[in-house]
């Protein structure tokens, strides 16, 4: 199970901006590896990451095979209400993960 | 009358045919790249038939890097990011890499602030552009060059 890692400030003032860092152990294999064999590795790769606030989707981003490997994603938001953020990630062969990290604004 | 071939012309001739097939087998080996034209393919194909303009958008990348593997770079557009006037989407763009295609964020004036960053594999020295989609339909980019010492997708396999 991948396992994953997110920063985001515990309490905000509203209508602050505040930076949310994630990063989720994964391969990313390219696609365009070979083994020493000569067979091409299969891509393995996550194809997708979305950010939603209290349900409504605030960032998303489609990776292609040239992200590094463990997906490293900064971005930002506003602190509008507190409540929850979920991030999920979806990939090839069936990969999916989820996290959640709660927000408090006063 | 035949002159029998003598060693130096036979080394010549031997040197030349192993030098042809030794360049023909390095062709034949070398990964699939995309070229400068596929990148402007690849975003054309993003950004349809409209204009992009250089400008707004501020592309951070180190000048230098080790390790292509995990290869820094941060995205930071001059926007306000209010409901009428926002970025609505980042792309990221490379020159020499296999795809073209690196990243596509999509942003909203949810985000507040116009700036993203990620970790991304290069796998040569190349030029990276960054393409962004303004709310008004316009689009803006940035280039930038990098020099990288240990490529990426070129180490042995498993």
């Amino acid at each position: 199970m991948a396992s994953a890692l997110i920063n985001v400030p515990a309490r905000a003032k509203r209508g602050e901006v505040i930076e949310i860092k994630t990063l989720i152990s994964h391969v990313m294999e390219t696609g365009f590896r070979r083994t020493q064999l000569g067979a091409v590795i299969p891509r393995d790769i996550i194809r997708r990451f979305v950010c939603t606030y209290n349900g409504t989707e605030v960032f998303r981003a489609e990776l292609h095979p040239a992200i590094a490997a463990n997906p490293f994603i900064v971005f930002s938001t506003v602190a509008v209400e507190s409540g929850t953020l979920v991030f999920s990630w979806t990939g090839d062969h069936g990969f999916s993960a989820t996290e959640t990290a709660a927000i408090s604004v006063d | 009358m035949e002159r029998p071939t003598s060693r130096r012309d036979f080394l010549k001739t031997a040197g030349g045919v192993a030098a042809g097939l030794g360049l023909g087998s390095v062709i034949a080996v070398a990964p699939a790249r995309a070229t400068p034209a596929e990148m402007q393919e690849a975003i054309r194909k993003v950004v349809g038939s409209a204009r992009v303009t250089p400008g707004r958008v501020k592309l951070d990348l180190p000048p230098l890097i080790e390790n292509g593997n995990a290869v820094p770079l941060t995205v930071t557009v001059e926007s306000p990011m209010t409901e009428a006037q926002h970025v609505r989407a980042v792309h990221v763009f490379t020159e020499k890499n296999p795809q073209p295609n690196v990243v596509s964020f999509h942003l909203g004036p949810r985000a507040g602030r116009a700036r993203v960053a990620t970790r991304m594999r290069l796998a040569d020295s190349q030029n990276v552009t960054a393409i962004c989609e303004l709310s008004d339909g316009s689009f803006w980019s940035d280039s930038a060059g990098i020099v990288v010492t240990l490529a990426a997708c070129l180490e042995d396999g498993i």
